[in-house]
């Protein structure tokens, strides 16, 4: 959640392939950058599960003091947790391998099956909180950087402080009173009504994002719904991430606004209008790609506070359930995907930014 | 330019620490950016300091001489924001909520900020297969999402609820893991690219040992934007605090107050219209991550001379003074 991001982060000898961009070049970046997600993710789950294993087995967690000392002991040797670490954690990355994440200990469902479910409205949210953070981050940072150090740029970056300083859950809180209590034009919890709910799981083979279901069904009356539950989300979430946009785009508006090139347009009586929101607003932009990467680990860390806060049944609103419950191969298989997630993410954005400046690839 | 003078007199040592020199530095907005983060980091300390005197009530008190406290009571004259849903006074919580925020801060910068420059620096001077380990390590660590990290960690330590030492000391190290890659990233390259100044490479000469150009040499030169990371930090601690205690993570009600926990029971009073249980604890994280914020911005921006804005006399003063050296 750095505003400013620490000096020094470039300086990664992992994250710089040296590989000279002579015709492979880019299909090599490409393996390269692909092969260095493995040790990220192989990592964290390393860690994840040293970690969760450290104070004890899941069962004795879940279920101590509710079941007796004999009961309890054959319920851990049942399930493996009384052998050695070591080969209970080569059988996890091999069950990982195979696609099994074991089964949630408070309500026996397979761990893989809970991510499939809730995921797909973890990514409604997310998708709509970065609609909502582009649509307010590059308009506003173009202002800002147009009439830098005067008034709207002073104001515009204290909005800026202000969005950052502003737990999700407190913006959700505010949200919620205002639009949701006071004026009530908003619903304040949920994905959907019911019926509408019902409307959309019922599908044949739908995709779990529910805008998306509403659309390709033509129910206008549903996608109403569903929009009317997600604006207050997307917005909770979304004013966070749109603040870091806005300072992004606004320095390096700013840097290219300075530029020879602009000043030639200036010259030739291209409009100031036409001059920011085309000469300087283009390669302004390229930045934030490489941003929005770093961005996707604080817009999952968000959302499971968002979730929480606005009852939105995703994987942060279940990840919160499990830990509430004490149900640690669930938390494990979710903070594994989320993990994954985010390697893949930022490999992704990695590769779109070497295709937008080649100068990425070294 | 001035002719640079070594700090001769308390007078100006005192003039060259970092947030005063700063002061000294800035004008017009960013004076006014800087002064307001400063009146906003001032009011959280001292309602930490003071929070036992100037709160009327305990943080888990529920009942007085009197009897038991009114359930949900709007601000009036006794309670001067209200009552929670359990009784308690939600002004006395505030004020001692910014105790534990500033406890919890102090616990996970310094280790953090100890734990990282350390790793930094040896594995910055050193190299090798350490180096290479730890730079994986501190990368993955790095882009996982912190809050996430942070549960993990919290379960790891106390299983999720704890006392108020033992809840402070878990949502510190809870933050510190996050931490650490940060210092450590930042001291690594420091060091990185002093190991081939010259200094160094005289330390070496003369056979000072690997522990004293780290700590002597390296030490002071590779720390210099601490302070800057020093704020950014203390307001991620404090929103990952209040993450933690939002999700239930944090410190059990009765053993101290927290800002974030007193959030996620005043959801449900929100739906009912009652605001004043949300307002007053989120309003106190708002203001002081924005105070601690623009403290950090603005160092920042007066650190660099390209950012850097001066006000007309000075201007002025700056360039009469460089004319006057150059005629010498």
């Amino acid at each position: 959640m750095t505003i400013t991001s620490p000096p020094g982060q470039e300086v990664s000898p992992i994250a710089a392939p040296k590989a000279k961009s002579q015709g492979g070049g880019f299909l090599r970046y490409l393996i390269t950058r692909f092969l260095l997600i493995i040790p990220t993710v192989f990592i964290l789950i390393t860690v994840v599960f040293f970690l969760m294993r450290v104070t004890g087995d899941p069962i004795t967690a879940a279920m101590g003091g509710r079941l007796t000392p004999d009961q309890l002991a054959a319920r851990i040797h049942e399930a493996g947790y009384d052998r050695p670490m070591l080969i209970q954690y080569f059988e996890y990355l091999g069950q990982i391998f195979t696609g099994d994440l074991g089964r949630t200990l408070s309500d026996n469902r397979a761990v893989t099956e809970v991510l499939t479910t809730y995921g797909a409205a973890t990514l409604e949210l997310a998708i709509n909180a970065v609609i909502v953070a582009l649509l307010v981050g590059i308009p506003l940072g173009l202002v800002a950087a147009k009439f830098r150090d005067r008034y709207p740029d002073a104001i515009l970056r204290i909005l800026a402080i202000l969005g950052y300083a502003t737990p999700v859950f407190f913006a959700g809180l505010i949200l919620k009173l205002v639009f949701g209590v006071w004026l009530g034009w908003l619903p304040i919890s949920g994905r959907a009504d019911w019926e509408t709910e019902l409307t959309l799981t019922g599908l044949q083979s739908p995709s779990g994002i529910y805008w998306l279901d509403a659309l390709r069904s033509g129910n206008m009356e549903a996608f109403w719904n569903v929009a009317m539950h997600a604006l207050l989300p997307a917005l909770a979430l979304g004013l966070l991430t749109g603040g870091v946009f806005l300072r992004l785009v606004r320095t390096n508006a700013i840097g290219t606004l300075g530029r020879e090139y602009v000043e030639a347009g200036r010259s030739r009586g291209v409009s100031e209008f036409r001059l920011t929101t085309k000469h300087a607003y283009r390669p302004a932009l390229i930045p934030i790609i490489t941003v929005m990467g770093l961005q996707i680990a604080m817009l999952l860390g968000g959302a499971v506070l968002t979730e929480t806060t606005f009852e939105w049944s995703g994987l942060g609103f279940k990840l919160a359930e499990y830990l509430t419950a004490r149900d640690f191969v669930a938390v494990q298989g979710i903070v594994v995907l989320l993990a994954i997630i985010v390697a893949v993410t930022n490999f992704i954005v990695d590769v779109v930014a070497a295709l937008i400046d080649p100068r990425v690839r070294y | 330019m001035t002719t640079p003078t070594l700090p001769s007199s308390a007078g100006s040592r005192f003039k060259s620490l970092p947030v005063i020199s700063h002061l000294r530095m800035s004008s017009g907005l960013q004076r006014g950016m800087l002064v307001a983060g400063l009146v906003l980091c001032a009011v959280f300390i001292l309602s930490a300091l003071l929070a036992p005197l100037l709160a009327p009530f305990g943080f888990a008190q529920s009942s007085d001489a009197s009897g038991d406290f009114p359930r949900q009571a709007a601000p009036d004259a006794k309670f001067l924001w209200g009552t929670t849903s359990t009784g308690y006074d939600v002004f006395s919580r505030t004020l001692f909520g910014a105790q534990t925020a500033i406890w919890v801060i102090l616990a996970a910068v310094v280790m953090s900020l100890f734990i990282g420059v350390l790793l930094g620096l040896i594995s910055g001077y050193l190299g090798g297969w350490f180096d290479r380990i730890m730079v994986v390590l501190a990368d993955a660590i790095y882009a996982f999402p912190s809050l996430l990290l942070a549960i993990v960690m919290s379960i790891v330590i106390s299983q999720g609820q704890s006392s108020l030492f033992g809840g402070i000391m878990a949502a510190a190290i809870s933050i510190t893991v996050v931490f650490i890659p940060q210092y450590f990233r930042v001291v690594r390259a420091e060091v990185m690219r002093l190991k081939a100044e010259p200094f160094v490479e005289s330390a070496q000469v003369i056979g000072a040992s690997p522990w004293r150009v780290m700590f002597t040499h390296l030490l002071r030169n590779a720390t210099r934007t601490l302070p800057l990371i020093f704020t950014l930090n203390a307001t991620e601690a404090l929103l990952t605090l209040a993450g933690l205690g939002f999700l239930g993570f944090g410190i059990e009600p009765t053993a101290a107050s927290e800002w974030g926990y007193d959030l996620n029971r005043a959801m449900s009073d929100a739906t009912s219209g009652i605001w004043w249980t949300g307002m007053f604890p989120g309003l106190a994280i708002v203001l002081t991550v924005m105070g601690l914020t623009l403290v950090g911005e603005s160092m920042n921006d007066l650190n660099d001379p390209r950012l850097r804005r001066f006000s007309r006399k000075k201007a002025k003063r700056i360039t009469q003074s460089a004319q006057a050296g150059a005629s010498k």
